[in-house]
């Protein structure tokens, strides 16, 4: 049943009348089961109003009560973005996908503090989302490059997961689930976590894990393969050019003190069984030789 | 964003962390001027730049007479000070601060970050102070101390007294201590900053706990609501092509090498470097034009790539998602016709309209390599590159 979504699950959007917001959630309809999976709007000056058929409430607790919605998105500006997850964390949702890019970094140490002692899990922030392909697509990725099949994704960058998706189906490989985690620092799901429900899924064969300097994510998820992953794990991380000390697009994307290089990373992946690869061209070839 | 040292003081002053007296100067003349008013008979002339390691470098000078402040203020304002932290190149020296002189009994290092891994603030303390606090995380971590802070209670008397504990520092006045660390911790949390290092932390033979150095930066993403501290920032610090980028939304930081890259995605621009690194070219520059470029911005992303002159090819890499692959392609031409483009230029589009796209750069009639994946465009710009870009 892939990972975290699917065809049945329900969605509302927090930040629906924005101008990001409607043009995502446009798209999200549109693409397979997304006009039945779109459920609610929230906007706490809107209520009763609607958007592409949509009803619009003003709280994220009423919007569940009232759609039954267990999974939120969230396209609010950054300077109201955490309190928007906070909401949908009180509220008690499964799931919710920030894809807001730009929030204070003292904004999320609250909100994941808050987090503590729920049952809510977070995607992102600053994150392309999640997709189940031909079922649901809850995010900003291209819907049509992807399809059905039985390999995961997971990765921190949008467009480079975009490159792996388009890689995999060159190979003839689809996908379970594909999951952005984004490029902030402080950000919910972690590499480890997503490999954890791939490893319990029935439906993924293997994982594409696509990582980026900065941090030590990929190195502790890596840790945990070694010993616990029963499923072939291919991996690439970008950033081997990059400088120390200069940040790349992503907040989180940075070398500091010497850590987080991408070599670093790399031979921590490679000793704990993972197939890497140094090519960024070559991660659809690497996934089949290993498949075959 | 960075602040100097002397704006970092001022915002310890304001929140009640312990800082000798000192002045920030523009010239000789106001440094003797400084000097003068400063109590005492010892000063320090300090280098003014948003990198760390000056004192090595000779950007520190300890004056023991008004004509020594001269002397040194004269040396070091207009040098131009390469650090370990700074590029080859170096960073020339416009600001001073002339400050008191101090009579240091023990030197302590103090930093406070968020922490990543353990998503708290950490507060970080050594004995170990004064010295790269890299190379003693590297040599003797274990003379390095963390607490990982609870975000709601904050920096609390225990963790205090624990981390004061830690570097053996009891025997100063302990009550204007705790005030000192709690104090940095309101500033921290207040300002939004992501790192503060004081480095060192001294006691004074007098027994008194202050910061001799201060090194703040903050969150870009949170100066909408620090309109005070954005106006500390100091563009002279900053690399102009990277200011000037950043001005059009774009995320560009200059590289070594002579290969431009125009890529959508920080994840995917890196990736191209990585690619062309491997292939036995060099990237010139990081350059992400974001999820939404226009023509415009495309244009824009070209000017400031441009004005590298050591570029010999263009590779841009698209991967057209929410940005349709048209678009970019019209702007790969508007730009390539603006700037008068001579150099050579291979594009890679992938994703929506993407045959279109490359239909549009096909009847430019521009001289474009248009390469149909990431591996071909990179060899592509590697060979264009080597034969020097004709």
């Amino acid at each position: 049943m892939a990972i975290l979504i699917n065809k049945n699950t329900r969605v509302m959007t927090q930040g629906i009348t924005g101008k990001t917001g409607k043009f995502h959630t446009r798209m999200c309809i549109d693409y397979a089961n997304g006009k039945n999976c779109f459920v609610a709007g929230v906007n706490p000056r809107k209520p009763g109003e609607y958007f592409e058929n949509i009803p619009i409430y003003s709280t994220v607790k009423e919007a569940k009560r009232a759609t039954g919605a267990t999974v939120s998105v969230i396209y609010v500006p950054p300077p109201f973005a955490s309190a928007a997850i906070d909401e949908a964390v009180d509220a008690e949702l499964d799931l919710v996908i920030c894809i807001t890019e730009g929030i204070p970094v003292h904004d999320m140490l609250r909100t994941r503090y808050k987090m503590q002692g729920h049952k809510t899990l977070l995607i992102g922030p600053n994150c392309p989302g999640i997709i189940t392909p031909d079922e649901v697509k809850i995010g900003i990725m291209p819907g049509y490059i992807h399809k059905k099949g039985r390999v995961g994704v997971v990765s921190r960058s949008g467009t480079l997961t975009y490159e792996a998706v388009a890689q995999l189906m060159e190979q003839g490989y689809g996908q379970s689930t594909c999951i952005g985690i984004g490029g902030d620092p402080i950000n919910g799901l972690k590499h480890l976590d997503v490999m954890k429900l791939f490893n319990d899924d029935n439906e993924t064969d293997a994982v594409l894990m696509v990582g980026e300097i900065g941090g030590s994510d990929e190195e502790d998820c890596a840790r945990w393969i070694k010993n616990n992953m029963k499923k072939p794990v291919v991996g690439f991380i970008a950033g081997v050019t990059a400088p120390q000390g200069k940040r790349m697009g992503h907040a989180g994307a940075i070398i500091s003190g010497g850590k987080g290089t991408a070599q670093e990373k790399l031979s921590v992946m490679e000793e704990c069984g993972i197939y890497v690869t140094r090519n960024p061209a070559e991660m659809g070839k690497l996934l089949k030789s290993v498949m075959q | 964003m960075k602040i100097h040292e002397y704006q970092a003081k001022n915002l310890f002053r304001k929140f009640g962390v312990a800082v000798l007296d000192g002045v920030a100067c523009f010239s000789v003349a106001e440094a003797v001027e400084a000097a003068k008013k400063l109590v005492g008979n010892t000063w320090v002339v300090k280098a003014q730049i948003h990198a760390g390691g000056r004192g090595k470098g000779g950007g520190v000078k300890v004056a023991r007479s008004i004509n020594e402040v001269k002397q040194y203020a004269g040396e070091i304002l207009g040098m131009t000070l390469v650090t370990n932290q700074t590029d080859k190149q170096g960073q020339l020296v416009r600001r001073l601060l002339i400050e008191q002189g101090a009579n240091i009994q023990k030197e302590f290092y103090v930093g406070m970050l968020v922490d990543r891994s353990s998503q708290r603030v950490c507060l970080m303390a050594s004995s170990e102070g004064g010295m790269n606090i890299e190379e003693v995380a590297a040599r003797a971590p274990e003379k390095i101390f963390k607490v990982f802070l609870d975000p709601i209670e904050g920096l609390t008397r225990q963790n205090i007294a624990g981390i004061l504990r830690m570097i053996n520092i009891s025997q100063s006045d302990t009550s204007e201590t705790y005030k000192l660390f709690q104090n940095l911790y309101k500033l921290f949390d207040s300002t939004d900053a992501l790192l503060i290092e004081i480095n060192p932390l001294i006691l004074t033979t007098d027994n008194h706990v202050l910061a001799l150095d201060a090194k703040i930066s903050f969150d870009d993403n949170a100066l909408f609501r620090h309109p005070d501290i954005e106006a500390l920032r100091d563009f002279d610090e900053e690399d102009p092509m990277e200011v000037e980028a950043s001005k059009h939304d774009l995320s560009y930081v200059p590289l070594d090498g002579n290969i431009g890259c125009l890529v959508n995605g920080a994840g995917l621009a890196m990736a191209t470097m990585d690619i062309i690194k491997l292939y036995g070219g060099n990237p010139a520059n990081f350059l992400d034009v974001g999820g939404g470029a226009t023509t415009e911005k495309v244009t824009e992303a070209f000017k400031v790539m441009l004005c590298n002159k050591k570029l010999h090819a263009i590779l841009v890499n698209i991967f057209g998602g929410i940005m349709k692959c048209d678009v970019i392609a019209e702007g790969v031409v508007a730009a390539a016709r603006v700037v008068k483009l001579t150099l050579p230029l291979v594009v890679r589009l992938e994703g929506t309209n993407s045959e279109l796209g490359k239909k549009i750069l096909a009847e430019s009639g521009l001289q474009i390599i248009s390469a149909r994946n990431m591996e071909v465009a990179a060899q592509y710009a590697v060979t264009a590159a080597a034969s020097g870009g004709q």
